[in-house]
């Protein structure tokens, strides 16, 4: 089963190969991975899809842990979360293919973030299955080049502990 | 006031109570060499090389239950050492090695011995430092020293430049060390300790499963207030030897690929198995699906990844095995009371019933060839009453040694468990010695393994190391012999080492002492002129060579389906063969 798991490091030179290392020498798969400083900038988030039994999601989630520029390790699946994936795409456009691509991205609410009289660049932001939306829709058209960021993901606030926290601002 | 690098370094060793550096030089840490030779209270032991200095560091680091120090240069120096990193980090073992790096304006160019030493060793170190500012110097060691002695120990390494040893900075050395990103967890949680109480008082069969984890805890008199006081046997993992005694009542031995039979017949039929520091590795656990399919696990370990790992773990205890013992038997002290003597009584029955049906056993004809066992139990009788140190390499002759010397206490046993290195055995001996000069200190050796690391002989002797050396010279990678006599029909594909040297004038020709028995009826006199020397000696002994390792439980095989002996057709092939003495070097074996 798929995972998302968050991973909050040291921002510090050889922490992303410890990562990465770990998952090849264990054996674990890294389906994408993203990473940046925080807020504190000695600090850097990182999001990890992952797949395997709970067996393995308890292994990976421990031997992260367990590595020592590793501040914090939360599995995200345990929780309710949202994630996003960004990709931008470099489309071909001709003629009539040029209206075309625009009712795709304003179907989309994609935007496009470059324009040549014969290409578009189209930047779009949503989960997986969005994204493979819109390439199927745009790949008739001719795409030049694609890239993805691979997804960044964030636990969401409960819910009711937010709703208290409103109401305790309105008294306020 | 401001000193150099290597001053700090020095400074730095001296505040972490380093005696003994194990150190080979090279171009880019000569600064902290020619500080080090101007110290009167640090002792540098040249070795000969790099991977002996790694090994003799966990030696002495197994002897003492502290960290363990190597130095070695760049490039080569690095990649030599790193055997001794990766066997350090499967069996925990604290580690602190220093290694020297080119200039920081050169690395990344290719430079002369250059390599991407922190790169090379992360996957088999606990942590690594690249230092590229000696004002992090002092720091960067007090935390190295930190990470490797504290939670589950292991190897940390840390790389400086040659500038770094070379450049000045003030010196402050820090009281105390905070890493966000480590807190090993000590106490264990009191409801999950309450409920293994539980269980023990439940438990018909129980077993303790205790291994290199209760040594380094230093928990060993925990462990038998434990064992004694609810009357539960004992089983113990190749790296726990001596962390129980051998003899003790309670004891069962060895448990896993060549444990006794009573230690595996015990675990597989449990009811309740208590694994204290223990890490069910493959040679252990066997096939498993089907292992202890009747019990229960509690699970004491300080390190959370080796518990569930590789087998389901009912009670999970995330803590130091000292600090968890101690707590457990107070819960116990409070609720054991004579039943559980009556309640286990059909076990103990049992289990005196598997120890009767099946003991380690050999058979040593008067005038035949010498059986390696039998070099084990006489050098065992020998000794014993000197409380020795005893090394192993791997193979063969370690589980002989595993099997027949009965350790009483712990940090007593040097021996490479997880790795399986060969060429261990000798240095890590002398790394003990170091350390305890005025203690016997003995190396179990094979005629193979002993060969990875002979170069070492010369440190031996000019760092006056008088280690003795028992060589069970059967002329074969034993072990692998065994497999393909038993699995590859007999086929001996590169295990027959044709001509070995011959040992004893290898002894001389380093200015040791060499001896051989050749005969039953001088393995005593040899063996006690050994003892009775007082620089290193190699004592080799030419055995039988075609005698197998029992009880074996044959790799992925179950825990209670052991191979007790030699099959019938091994048997008749092998009725007939001899030792090989260095005579008759150019005899083909086949048996």
């Amino acid at each position: 089963m798929e995972h998302i798991i968050s991973v909050t490091v040291e921002n510090k030179f050889g922490v992303l190969s410890r990562v990465a290392g770990l998952f090849s020498g264990r054996g674990f798969n890294i389906e994408s991975l993203s990473v940046a400083p925080t807020l504190d900038p000695s600090m850097s988030q990182m999001t990890i899809v992952t797949s395997g039994d709970e067996r393995i999601i308890e292994q990976i989630v421990k031997q992260l842990n367990k590595l020592i520029d590793v501040i914090k390790v939360v599995d995200l699946n345990e929780t309710e979360f949202v994630s996003r994936e960004t990709a931008i795409i470099k489309v071909h456009t001709k003629d009539a293919d040029r209206a075309e691509a625009l009712r795709i991205v304003d179907i989309f609410r994609a935007n496009v973030i470059d324009s040549t009289p014969t290409t578009y660049t189209v930047e779009v932001s949503g989960d997986p299955k969005k994204i493979e939306a819109i390439i199927n829709l745009l790949q008739p058209l001719g795409i030049k080049e694609l890239v993805r960021t691979g997804r960044v993901a964030v636990a969401r606030e409960p819910i009711r502990q937010a709703v208290a926290q409103a109401k305790k601002i309105a008294r306020e | 006031m401001t000193l150099t690098g290597a001053e700090i370094f020095i400074e730095c060793l001296k505040r972490e109570g380093v005696k003994t550096v194990f150190a080979l030089p090279g171009g880019v840490v000569l600064k902290i060499f020619d500080m080090l030779h101007q110290q009167k209270d640090l002792e540098v032991i040249l070795t000969r090389h790099e991977q002996g200095a790694g090994h003799m560091a966990e030696g002495y680091a197994k002897a003492t239950g502290k960290a363990g120090v190597c130095l070695v240069t760049s490039g080569p120096g690095m990649t030599n050492v790193i055997t001794a990193l990766a066997d350090a980090y499967m069996d925990s073992v604290p580690l602190v090695c220093f290694s020297g790096q080119v200039p920081t304006s050169l690395i990344g160019n290719d430079a002369f011995q250059e390599a991407d030493n922190v790169g090379l060793s992360r996957p088999c170190t606990k942590y690594n430092f690249l230092v590229k500012d000696v004002n992090d110097l002092a720091s960067t060691i007090k935390e190295a020293f930190y990470i490797a002695t504290t939670g589950r120990p292991g190897p940390v390494l840390v790389d400086i430049p040659k500038d770094v040893s070379m450049a000045r900075a003030e010196f402050t050395y820090p009281n105390s060390v905070s890493i966000r990103g480590y807190n090993p967890t000590y106490e264990g949680n009191k409801w999950q300790i309450k409920q293994a109480a539980e269980a023990i008082m439940k438990a018909k069969k129980p077993i303790l499963y205790v291994g290199g984890g209760v040594v380094f805890s230093g928990a060993s008199q925990e462990l038998l207030e434990l064992a004694e006081m609810t009357q539960i046997p004992v089983d113990m993992t190749l790296m726990g030897l001596g962390v129980f005694p051998g003899e003790h009542p309670l004891s069962l031995g060895m448990l896993g690929m060549h444990g006794t039979y009573q230690a595996n017949m015990a675990m597989h039929y449990s009811d309740l198995v208590i694994a204290v520091g223990a890490r069910f590795d493959d040679r252990v656990t066997g096939k498993v699906s089907e292992f202890c399919p009747h019990a229960k696990v509690i699970h004491i370990d300080i390190d959370p990844t080796s518990i569930r790992k590789n087998i389901h773990v009912d009670v999970p205890i995330v803590g130091d095995c000292k600090t968890v013992l101690r707590e457990l038997i107070q819960v116990l002290r409070a609720t054991v009371n004579g039943e559980q003597k009556e309640l286990r009584k059909p076990w103990w029955d049992q289990i005196n019933q598997w120890r009767q049906a099946h003991p380690l056993t050999y058979q040593q004809e008067k005038d035949g060839p010498i059986k390696p066992q039998q070099v084990v139990k006489r050098l065992y009788e020998l000794t014993k009453d000197r409380d020795p140190i005893v090394s192993t390499d791997v193979g063969q002759h370690q589980m002989w040694a595993a099997q027949y010397f009965k350790l009483a206490k712990p940090n007593r046993w040097l021996t490479s468990g997880g790795l399986g290195t060969m060429g261990f055995g000798f240095p890590a001996a002398m790394g003990a010695q170091a350390a305890f000069r005025d203690r016997l200190v003995l190396c179990i050796a094979g005629d193979g393994s002993v060969q990875m690391n002979m170069q070492e002989m010369a440190t031996a002797v000019v760092s006056k190391l008088p280690v003795k050396i028992i060589i069970l010279n059967n002329r074969f990678h034993g072990m692998v012999r065994q497999w393909q006599d038993l699995f590859y029909e007999g086929r001996y594909a590169s295990s027959d080492l044709g001509t070995t040297p011959d040992f004893v004038k290898l002894a001389e020709a380093y200015g040791a002492v060499g001896l051989r028995a050749d005969k039953l009826a001088n393995l005593d006199d040899v063996l006690k002129q050994a003892l009775a020397t007082e620089g290193p000696v190699i004592v080799d002994v030419p055995t039988y060579p075609f005698e197998n390792c029992y009880p074996m439980i044959p790799a992925g095989g179950c825990n209670h389906e052991m191979i007790l002996e030699d099959p019938p057709e091994l048997k008749k092939k092998q009725s007939g063969a001899k030792q090989v003495t260095p005579e008759d070097k150019d005899t083909v074996l086949t048996a």
